[in-house]
């Protein structure tokens, strides 16, 4: 286990990551809840457990920067400053939402704050991520595009492509894999022969690196290295970051085939829990404040879900719009 | 064991659509050694949907496979091994993802036989689950049957009943060409009296599923159930509708669609896929070009309107045609 260190982050940037992870804590626990009740529709897949991940690669993002994202894409989005109201609308299919409604949980997107798209399609992300960088790249404008994809999603022929491509081109793009262990129910061994996924960028020609992925202040810093890096035409960079997820696949526990003793390991190192510590160490943080935080949280998230569930439904006449740019 | 068909059957009892395909692969793995299942989760699992639960307790690591999530891989190793001589049934999960490997079934499955001037043999089968009306959205509800429909060298089945979804899987399993076995979402839990024993209705085999004078409808899927239940409806009303589920769309049973259009001389298609282009514009031409002088009525067609799944609740039910929509589209054709 690293010891996490707070070398270049300031107090303000350390408690905007505090509150920014127990935000997505908050979020997915109260969207889980509503999908149980079948109050939202579909499915939902959690992110609770890999917050620091999502939280330590965006600190280091401009709204101008661009990430795709994954079917697990709710903190990726609160990460990068989406709006929580509009989110859950959206989980709602409401008028208010992100996408109107006609999108729900799996494709999230706003594209004003850089946000491409939460995606349905395993391995649909890193391709876009390549159009993006090389946007950048091509208007010149210094921006980089962070590419989230599961472990799972390497063993894609789009995973491969993109990294190649994006690497023989040297454009702006870090690919992050949440290695979370499994793809749905199957484990990250049943999946592939190498342990390391962060091994594959050495055949691409780029750096690779893993860190621990319950360690906020840890992704941050390497992250920071990499959007260095492809900030200065460098080129990308594969991080893997060693986390886990919380709850079954989809929704919350029923029918997990984890380990129990495997779950409750992980949740020994809980990434809020992590932070907590240190900043409660370093007198950024009291127990006091962080109670406050929480609660702030809570109350935000409930607002939130109040919005969503009075948002009206979209009209019926907006079936058909939406499918050409006019 | 003898294997029977829909005129011998004995010895039914009811079980759900899903549990009659996997007794299905069941006997086919028994009867066959050369088959062999592979896919995401279909081993460990039981297969995401439930279609493949129990076949690695009953036949081991041998026989069936979780895979990496890798399309272009798990289809491959379809075509690969099914041409080296074996039986392979893969699963894509959501036939939205097809999109992932779709070089592997257009160019490379499609085509091999032909190109290879028929020397190739591709018996193989893939499941994909089909369907709209689960808040799944634009990416898990589609209905690509037509796709596949159009591209020669492919099979397409796409059952509404559970004795069907067995008879078909076997019939699959046992064809020498690859076939795709299109599950419906919604008709996978829905019970109905499926044979015990090995069982078969071979592709290209379409059924009247009701009996009516008054016009015919050709419906897929779970279309057959909204079907149904409109004709129930327009009896009240004195109409009486013949429903014909063709169940394989490729090959299709054209001369049992057209035997009814004759008898009843008006039709109506209906699928969930949206309507341009869909299986119904072409059975609609072939009866058009068939059966013209027997049409009292222009043959109308209803399909999903012309756009994306959307997953708001009111939007989805509004986009997936319903019972309501059959009914009023069949009492504005016969009352004006
Ligand atoms: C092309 C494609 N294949 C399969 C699926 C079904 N599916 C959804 S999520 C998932 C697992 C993804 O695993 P990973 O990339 O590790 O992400 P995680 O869910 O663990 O965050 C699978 C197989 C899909 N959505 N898209
Ligand atoms: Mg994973």
């Amino acid at each position: 286990m690293t010891t996490p260190t707070t070398t270049q982050l300031d107090s303000e940037q350390l408690l905007w990551m505090y509150r920014t992870m127990v935000r997505i804590r908050e979020f997915e626990e109260a969207a889980g809840r509503l999908a149980e009740q079948a109050r939202i529709p579909g499915a939902v897949h959690l992110y609770a457990g890999e917050e620091a991940v999502a939280v330590g690669v965006c600190s280091n993002l401009d709204p101008e920067d661009t990430i795709t994202s994954t079917h697990r894409g709710h903190g990726h989005c609160i990460a990068k400053g989406g709006d929580v109201k509009r989110m859950f609308a959206e989980l709602f299919g409401k008028a208010d939402g992100y996408c109107h409604g006609k999108g729900g949980s799996m494709h999230i997107a706003d594209l004003e704050i850089g946000i491409l798209g939460a995606n349905g399609i395993v391995g649909g992300g890193p391709p876009i991520a390549v159009g993006s960088a090389f946007a950048a790249k091509y208007k010149k404008n210094g921006r980089v595009c962070v590419c989230f994809t599961g472990d799972g999603a390497t063993n894609e022929g789009t995973w491969h492509e993109s990294l190649n491509l994006a690497a023989l081109w040297k454009l702006p793009v870090i690919f992050v894999i949440e290695n979370n262990h499994y793809g749905e129910f199957t484990p990250q061994s049943g999946q592939g022969a190498i342990p390391r996924l962060s091994d594959r960028a050495a055949s691409y020609g780029i750096p690779g690196v893993t860190v621990d992925g319950q360690d906020v202040v840890a992704v941050n810093e390497a992250a920071r290295e990499a959007i260095a890096r492809a900030r200065a035409g460098d080129g990308p960079t594969l991080i893997e970051a060693d986390t886990y997820r919380y709850y079954n696949h989809t929704g919350m526990s029923e029918g997990d085939p984890r380990p129990a003793e495997e779950r409750a390991a992980w949740r020994e190192r809980d990434p809020i829990t992590i932070l907590r510590g240190v900043l409660t160490e370093q007198a950024i943080l009291s127990g006091e404040s962080a109670e406050r935080v929480e609660q702030e949280v809570r109350r935000e998230i409930e607002e939130a879900i109040k919005f969503g569930e009075a948002s009206p439904y979209p009209e019926l006449s907006e079936l058909l719009t939406d499918v050409y740019t006019e | 064991m003898t294997t029977a068909t829909e005129a011998t059957v004995t010895g039914q009892r009811e079980i759900t659509y899903l549990q009659a395909i996997n007794e299905a692969l069941h006997q086919e793995m028994e009867r066959d050694p050369t088959v062999f299942v592979a896919g995401v989760d279909l081993a460990a699992r039981g297969d995401v949907f439930g279609t493949t639960r129990g076949i690695l307790a009953k036949f081991g690591s041998e026989r069936i496979m979780d895979t990496p999530i890798s399309e272009n891989a798990i289809v491959g190793l379809a075509v690969g091994s099914a041409l080296q001589g074996l039986r392979p049934v893969v699963s894509v999960m959501f036939i939205d993802f097809i999109g992932v490997c779709f070089d592997v079934i257009l160019n490379q499955m499609a085509k091999n036989k032909y190109m290879f001037g028929g020397k190739a043999r591709l018996p193989l089968v893939v499941l994909a689950n089909a369907g709209a009306g689960g808040g799944m959205a634009a990416q898990h509800s589609q209905s690509l049957e037509a796709l596949l429909c159009h591209i020669p060298g492919l099979k397409v089945v796409m059952p509404s009943s559970a004795a069907d979804a067995k008879g078909l899987m076997t019939a699959a399993i046992r064809e020498d060409n690859p076939v795709f076995f299109i599950q419906h979402k919604r008709c996978s839990r829905m019970r109905g009296p499926v044979p015990e024993g090995e069982y078969v209705v071979p592709l290209g085999s379409a059924k009247v599923v009701r009996e009516g004078r008054d016009i015919t409808i050709v419906a897929t899927a779970y279309m057959v159930h909204e079907a149904l239940a409109a004709a129930e409806r327009l009896a009240e009303r004195g109409i009486e509708a013949e429903i014909v589920d063709p169940r394989s769309l490729q090959p299709l049973d054209t001369p049992t669609i057209l035997a009814s259009v004759q008898k009843t001389h008006r039709v109506l298609t209906v699928h969930e896929a949206v309507q341009f282009g869909g299986i119904g514009a072409e059975i609609t031409a072939q009866i058009a070009a068939e059966a013209f002088d027997y049409l009292d009525a222009p043959p109308i067609r209803l399909g999903g309107p012309w756009s994306p799944v959307p997953y708001s609740q009111p939007l989805e039910q509004e986009w997936i045609v319903n019972a309501n929509d059959i009914h009023d589209a069949v009492v504005k054709l016969i009352e004006g």
